[in-house]
């Protein structure tokens, strides 16, 4: 199969969707520019001109709100953040709104399937307020489908669901993965939410991973393979809806359970995990869960600090160790994914 | 065959009986166990305003719902049942007197939080402007909702894509108590924000229905041929609490002075008095009004009463499609 790189895979999705329904437009602020939401609006741009691809305001609130709007009234809006940190700015429009739109009113009145893709961009010091992951945010509210694509054809494919569905999306993109390349399907076929995937087999441990950790968990599989401990990565793709039996299915396999994620502990996706695996296979457990995610500080911006502040694969390494009571072995430290991210954005 | 001036004045009689009787209801049998805010004295906004609308178009707004709904032909069965909770309401109920719908009527929403039908409505005459139809969305809001971000974000955007949308701020002086001197500053209008993020607007007496409605005429037909958005600022009062059935004229946060002032210029009084000369009868035909529909919302309610509740078996019902959950 041919290959694209994951901003590749989001750009055909759109231009694909665009071309096969009209009713879809991009808003978001500077979609129209020269770098095109880091290219994924590009090509649509290019294909369909200002008045299907909106450079917005910045007004973020109103933006969704009137996304809302028109999806009541038969348009399919997919508005784009470059940072995903000013969703935080749309919240009542996406929480208040779009989440509970279809329920409030009856049931029986149609939804508004407002799509918003947001970018995370987790490295090059891009600090507190341009590198949060708001997936667990926007999951802990039903109405809403919050997805966090991981690979290439993922990204295309969660997207062709997304844009052809009839419910709201939230799809958080971890900016290191834009650079990944992939085998993408040719044509526009969704991946259906609430499906996970095993990234890896494996049998001594599971790692439940979303978005980026998913890869990072790989490379950790690969270092402690060697070591003679078989890892199996389950990536949800989906936090909303949570594909429950994958990862039941993996634990009670394993007996073991790490979960790795690019945001906080409290209250998250990890958390959540382990809630699930604690309510449905908790005798499978062998060994504690074991969470890896950010350390309780808003992410700093000095080099060294943003280093220790991220979870990468060699976190995920001594977590396995942890659960498979070798805690006090030490691996060779293993590069971030995100090592090749350069700025200036 | 009654004249458009004295259909105008039928339609208040019928939004201010129907909110009179359904307050009484609410506060006797404490059955409606919804957050309801009425809208006894605001009549000529809602009549006013939807009166020159078509069906086709668009109508929001905030959580003072049922005026608006009301005078855009919503059902009153539907909006009935669906204060007392029942599976017949117009939202199933699942929404309550802030989140009510009449798609048929083309009554597209109303919502609880302040501001958030104005990009609502920016959304939906947008989508208008882009599928090339000649509709119009509005939008009513109290001035309250005009301290919100999303306002000034929505009336800029409106402007600049040259939406065909009616902002239809009723400016009713206070936000729940808190009066127009401690939110806005001095010398200010909700009109001349609107000006200055490009938006036509024009500041009108709230409680002269005819005046509303030529206002409001000018600015659907504006909106419509595409020339821009426009905002109508329309001074008004309520006369009850800001939720609720009761009267709050104790609470001290206005004087009786003014209250009384503002019900001796009662909207449905007034339109009477204005029409005297040509329907010498206009009182005598008020006062068979009131009696009619007082009639029909008596019996509203005790079809309501009499309707189902929601299964609980449905409570996630609408949550997502099946498919989708």
């Amino acid at each position: 199969m041919r290959t694209l790189t994951y901003w590749q895979a989001i750009s055909e999705a759109t231009v694909q969707c665009m071309e096969r329904d009209e009713r879809i437009f991009v808003a978001g602020e500077g979609v129209d520019d020269v770098a095109g939401a880091f290219g994924t609006t590009k090509e649509a741009f290019r294909r369909f001109g200002p008045s299907r691809v909106v450079d917005m305001p910045n007004a973020e609130n109103a933006t969704a709100g009137i996304a809302v709007g028109a999806a009541a009234a038969g348009q399919r809006p997919l508005v784009v953040h470059v940072r995903a940190d000013f969703m935080f700015l749309a919240m009542d429009a996406l929480v208040n709104m779009a989440a509970k739109w279809r329920y409030t009113y009856g049931g029986d009145k149609g939804g508004v399937p407002v799509v918003t893709r947001g970018v995370v961009g987790r490295g090059w010091g891009q600090g507190s307020t341009h590198s949060q992951s708001p997936h667990a945010t926007f999951a802990h509210y039903a109405g809403l489908h919050v997805a966090t694509p991981a690979t290439p054809a993922d990204a295309k494919g969660m997207l062709v669901q997304a844009l052809t569905g009839d419910t709201p999306v939230v799809l958080i993109e971890n900016r290191n993965l834009y650079p990944l390349v992939g085998e993408v399907p040719e044509e526009p076929v969704p991946v259906p939410f609430g499906v996970g995937r095993i990234a890896r087999a494996g049998t001594d441990v599971t790692v439940v991973a979303a978005s980026l950790m998913v890869h990072e968990a790989e490379r950790a599989a690969e270092q402690l393979a060697e070591r003679g401990i078989s890892v199996e990565v389950v990536d949800v793709r989906s936090l909303r809806p949570l594909d429950e039996g994958i990862i039941c299915e993996s634990v009670a396999k394993t007996g073991r359970l790490v979960v790795a994620d690019t945001s906080w502990a409290r209250y998250g996706f990890t958390a959540e995990v382990a809630a699930v695996v604690a309510e449905h296979v908790p005798h499978a457990l062998r060994a504690p869960v074991r969470r890896v995610s950010l350390p309780d500080s808003p992410a700093p911006v000095s080099h060294p600090l943003e280093e220790a502040f991220h979870p990468n694969a060699s976190s995920i390494v001594s977590a396995c160790l942890d659960v498979c009571g070798e805690a006090g072995a030490v691996l060779p430290r293993l590069a971030s994914v995100s090592a090749g991210f350069q700025g200036p954005f | 065959m009654l004249s458009s001036r004295t259909r105008l004045i039928r339609d208040m009689v019928r939004i201010r009986t129907v909110e009179e009787v359904l307050a009484d209801y609410y506060r006797d049998e404490q059955e409606m166990r919804t957050p309801t805010h009425f809208s006894i004295g605001q009549e000529a906004t809602a009549v006013g305003v939807c009166a020159v609308t078509t069906p086709r178009d668009w109508v929001y707004s905030g959580h003072r719902s049922h005026a608006p709904y009301l005078a855009k032909g919503g059902d009153l069965e539907a909006l009935v049942a669906e204060l007392y909770g029942k599976e017949a309401g117009c939202s199933r109920g699942r929404g309550g007197s802030m989140h009510v719908m009449d798609q048929a009527a083309g009554f597209a929403g109303s919502a609880a939080i302040l501001g958030e039908m104005i990009a609502a409505a920016v959304g939906a005459g947008w989508a208008f402007a882009r599928a090339g139809e000649r509709r119009v969305a509005l939008t009513y809001f109290g001035e309250g909702a005009a301290d919100e971000g999303v306002f000034f974000e929505s009336l800029n955007f409106a402007a600049v894509h040259r939406v065909p949308v009616v902002f239809v701020c009723e400016n009713n002086q206070y936000s729940i108590s808190s009066p127009l001197g401690v939110r806005h500053a001095p010398g200010t209008s909700v009109r001349g924000r609107a000006e200055a993020c490009g938006v036509r607007s024009l500041a009108v007496d709230g409680n002269d229905v005819f005046g509303v409605r030529d206002a409001a005429r000018d600015a659907v037909e504006h909106a419509r041929d595409g020339r821009g958005p426009v905002l109508l600022e329309l001074a008004t009062y309520r006369w009850r609490a800001h939720v609720g059935p009761g009267l709050d004229h104790d609470h001290g946060y206005r004087s009786q002075e003014e209250i009384e002032s503002w019900m001796a210029g009662c909207p449905i009084v007034r339109a009477a008095g204005a029409v005297r000369d040509e329907t010498p009868g206009i009182d005598a035909l008020v006062e068979s009004w009131r009696a009619e529909f007082r009639r029909e919302v008596h019996a509203a309610v005790d079809r309501a009463k009499a309707l189902p509740f929601p299964d609980t078996a449905g409570l996630l019902s609408g949550a997502y499609l099946p498919a989708a959950r």
